[in-house]
C-alpha cells in the first residue's frame, strides 16, 4: 500500500449504515446530539399545535345548526357558519336555477388546469393553446351569457369564490398575453416601441394598485365619453389586467434575458423570421426559465382580488365578511375566527397548488436542458 | 476567370461604437473554394464572416453573397441566410428540442418541407455525421463533440451554398476534436464551399485552397496552406505562427 495513504486507510471507519427507514430516520433526525435536540424540540411543537388544530377544527368543532346559536362550544370552530352559507360563498348572487353554468364554468377551469398539468403527448401544445384561449370566451359566454338563448346575468351579480375566481382569470389569462407583448415590445429595436411599452409598465407598476381601481371606476366615465356605459366590474377587470400585466412583462423580460444570445443567432442563421424565432425557439425557453416568477406573480394575482372590496364588490372575502353581519350570526369571536380560516384554507388551497404546479414545472424542465 | 464568385467582399468596414473591428476587407470567394481564416484574438476574423450572413451589419462598403448585394432590406437577408449555413463555437443547438427536431425545425419552417420529408433528410445527415442513434435525445445530453455534430447537421439540412464555421472547436475537448474535423474534412471533399475560421493547422493544411491571416480588422496576408505555415510573408504572421506552434 501507499506509504502516503496507509496510516489513513487504517483508521478510516466504516461509513454508517443508512439503509431502510431505521437508517433514513437516524441519518436524517438523530445523527448527533443537536439533531436529536431539535428534533425533539420540533416533535415537541407539532404535537401541539396538531392537538389544538385536531380539538379546535375537528372535535369540539360545530358542524350544523342555522345560527349564532348552533356554536355553543367556544372553544372549537363553528363550521355551521359555513355549511349552512357554502352555496353563497360559491356562488354569490348568482340566480340559483342558474347555478349549473357556473358549475360548467367551473368544470372548464378545472379541465383547464388538467391540459397545463398533465402531457397528451404530440396533442399537447395544441391543447394547451386551445384551453388558454379557449376557456376564457367559454366561460363568458356561459357566466355572462346573453348568447345561444343563455339569460343575460350582469356581472355585479357575481360575488363569493364565483367573483374571486373571475377577477382572478381575467388577471391571470389577460395579463399574461399582454405582458408577454409587452416585454417584447420593450425589448424591440424599435425605439418608440421599446419607449412606449417600458413607460405603460413603468406607470402601472408605479401606481397604487388601490389607486389604479378607483381610478377606473369612479373616474373613467369623466375621461371617456359614455364610460358610463362600460360596466363597473369590467372597469375593474380592466384595471386588474392592466397593472398586472406590467408585473406579467417584467416575468417575461427575464425569462427572455436569460436565452443566450446564441439561440438568437442559430435561429437567424438558419434563416427563421423573426416572429418564427420568437415562437419556436426564444418565447418555450423563456416562458419555461419564467415559471417560477411567473407561478410567484399568478399567486400575488390570486390573493389581490380582495381588492375588490374596496370599491364595494363582494368577493370570496367580501361575502364572508358580508355574512358574519348578519344578526343571525352575531355571537362569540370563534365565529369570525371560523370564517377567516376558512376563508384562509381555501384561499391557502389554490395558491397552494399554484406553487406545486411551478415545482412540476421546475423538475420536469430539468430534463432537457 | 470562369469560376462563379458567390462571395465578394469590397473596401469594408465596421466599427464597434469607436472601435475599428474590420479595415478595408477585400475578398472574393469561388463556388466550390475553402478558406481558412486565422489570426490574434480580436483581429476581426469572426466579425467577418458574421458579415456574410449579416449576424453583424457592415456600415462601409460592400458585401455581396450570392449576387445579392447585403442592404437592410430584409427580403435580401432571409434569402441569403437561406444559403448560407453557420456553425458556432458554442454549438448553439436548441436545448429544449430532441436532437431530431433541431434538424427538422429549419426544414419546416424555412424550406417547408413536410414533416415527415424533414425528418428522413434529417436521418439521413445525422447518418452522415456519424449520430443517428442519438436522434430523440436531447443536446444536453449529448457530448461537446457529439452536439457539434449535430449543429453540423442542422446546418446541412438546409442545403446551403455555402458554410461558415466560427471557432468550431475551440469549445471541444482535445479528443472530441477530431470526430468534428474529419466531419468537415468530409464535406471539404464534396466540394461545399467553406470559410472556417479555426487554428487547426491540420485541418488547413489537408483541405483548405487559402489561408488568410487577419490582424487588427485588416487582412494581412493571403497564400496557400503550406507557404503560409511554412513561410509567412509578415512578421505579424511569423509571430502568430511562432505562438500557435508553442502551444501545441
Amino acid at each position: 500500500m501507499d506509504p502516503i495513504l496507509k496510516p489513513f486507510k487504517e483508521q478510516q471507519a466504516p461509513p454508517v449504515q443508512s439503509s431502510g427507514f431505521v437508517g433514513w430516520l437516524r441519518m436524517n433526525f438523530f445523527s448527533s446530539w443537536f439533531n436529536i435536540t431539535v428534533t425533539l424540540a420540533l416533535l415537541w411543537v407539532i404535537y401541539q399545535i396538531g392537538g389544538f388544530v385536531i380539538s379546535w377544527g375537528i372535535i369540539n368543532a360545530n358542524w350544523v345548526g342555522d345560527s349564532a346559536k348552533s356554536c355553543p362550544n367556544v372553544d372549537g370552530a363553528c363550521w355551521a357558519f359555513v355549511t349552512e352559507r357554502w352555496r353563497l360563498f360559491v356562488y354569490g348572487l348568482y340566480p340559483k336555477e342558474l347555478y349549473w353554468r357556473v358549475n360548467v364554468f367551473y368544470g372548464l377551469g378545472f379541465l383547464t388546469i388538467i391540459a397545463f398539468i398533465f402531457s397528451f403527448g404530440s396533442i399537447t401544445r395544441k391543447l394547451r393553446i386551445t384551453m388558454f384561449i379557449g376557456f376564457p370566451i367559454a366561460a363568458y359566454i356561459f357566466l355572462v351569457g346573453g348568447v345561444f338563448d343563455l339569460k343575460y346575468i350582469t356581472p355585479e351579480d357575481f360575488g363569493g369564490l364565483l367573483l374571486t375566481v373571475v377577477i382572478a382569470s381575467v388577471g391571470i389569462f389577460g395579463s399574461i398575453p399582454l405582458g408577454l407583448v409587452l416585454a417584447l415590445g420593450r425589448m424591440s429595436e424599435l425605439k418608440v416601441i421599446s419607449k412606449v411599452c417600458t413607460y405603460f409598465i413603468e406607470f402601472w407598476r408605479g401606481v397604487p394598485h388601490i389607486a389604479v381601481i378607483v381610478m377606473f371606476v369612479a373616474l373613467l366615465p369623466i375621461f371617456i365619453p359614455d364610460g358610463n356605459k362600460i360596466d363597473i366590474v369590467v372597469r375593474a377587470f380592466i384595471a386588474f389586467a392592466a397593472f398586472n400585466s406590467a408585473y406579467m412583462a417584467e416575468v417575461f423580460r427575464g425569462g427572455l434575458q436569460s436565452i443566450p444570445a446564441g439561440q438568437f443567432e442559430a435561429s437567424k442563421a438558419i434563416g427563421l423570421s423573426y416572429w418564427k424565432m420568437m415562437g419556436y425557439i426564444i418565447l418555450p425557453q423563456a416562458i419555461r426559465n419564467s415559471v417560477p416568477a411567473l407561478v410567484n406573480t399568478c399567486i400575488s394575482i390570486f390573493k389581490e382580488t380582495t381588492i375588490v372590496l374596496l370599491i364595494g364588490f363582494s368577493d370570496f372575502l367580501g361575502i364572508i365578511q358580508l355574512s358574519l353581519e348578519d344578526p343571525k350570526w352575531l355571537g362569540p369571536p370563534h365565529i369570525f375566527s371560523s370564517a377567516y380560516v376558512f376563508a384562509a384554507l381555501i384561499y391557502f388551497s389554490f395558491t397552494f397548488g399554484m406553487s406545486k404546479y411551478s415545482l412540476r414545472l421546475e423538475n420536469r424542465s430539468n430534463v432537457d436542458q | 476567370m470562369s469560376e462563379e464568385l458567390v462571395i465578394f467582399f469590397d473596401k469594408v468596414n465596421k466599427w464597434f461604437g469607436d472601435f475599428h473591428v474590420l479595415r478595408d476587407i477585400d475578398l472574393s470567394v469561388t463556388k466550390g473554394e475553402r478558406i481558412v481564416i486565422c489570426g490574434p484574438s480580436g483581429s476581426g476574423k469572426s466579425t467577418m464572416i458574421r458579415c456574410i450572413n449579416r449576424l453583424e451589419e457592415h456600415q462601409q462598403g460592400t458585401i455581396v453573397v450570392d449576387g445579392v448585394e447585403l442592404t437592410d432590406d430584409l427580403k435580401h437577408i432571409d434569402h441569403i441566410r437561406s444559403e448560407v449555413g453557420m456553425v458556432f463555437q458554442s454549438f448553439n443547438l436548441f436545448p429544449h428540442m430532441t436532437v431530431l427536431d433541431n434538424l427538422v425545425i429549419g426544414q419546416h419552417l424555412v424550406r417547408r418541407l413536410p414533416k415527415a420529408e424533414a425528418e428522413e433528410v434529417a436521418m439521413t445527415y445525422l447518418e452522415r455525421v456519424m449520430i443517428a442513434d442519438q436522434a430523440e435525445k436531447y443536446p444536453g445530453q449529448l457530448s461537446g463533440g457529439q452536439q457539434q455534430r449535430v449543429a453540423i447537421a442542422r446546418s446541412l439540412c438546409m442545403k446551403p451554398k455555402i458554410m461558415l464555421f466560427d471557432e468550431v472547436t475551440s469549445a471541444l475537448d482535445p479528443e472530441m476534436v477530431k470526430e468534428v474535423l474529419d466531419v468537415m474534412i468530409d464535406l471539404a471533399q464534396e466540394g461545399m464551399t467553406m470559410l472556417v475560421v479555426t487554428h487547426e493547422m491540420g485541418f488547413a493544411r489537408t483541405v483548405a485552397d487559402r489561408v488568410i491571416f487577419m490582424d487588427e480588422g485588416q487582412i494581412i496576408e493571403e497564400n496557400t496552406p503550406d507557404a503560409f505555415f511554412d513561410n509567412p510573408a509578415s512578421e505579424r504572421a511569423q509571430n502568430f505562427i511562432g505562438q500557435v506552434l508553442h502551444h501545441l
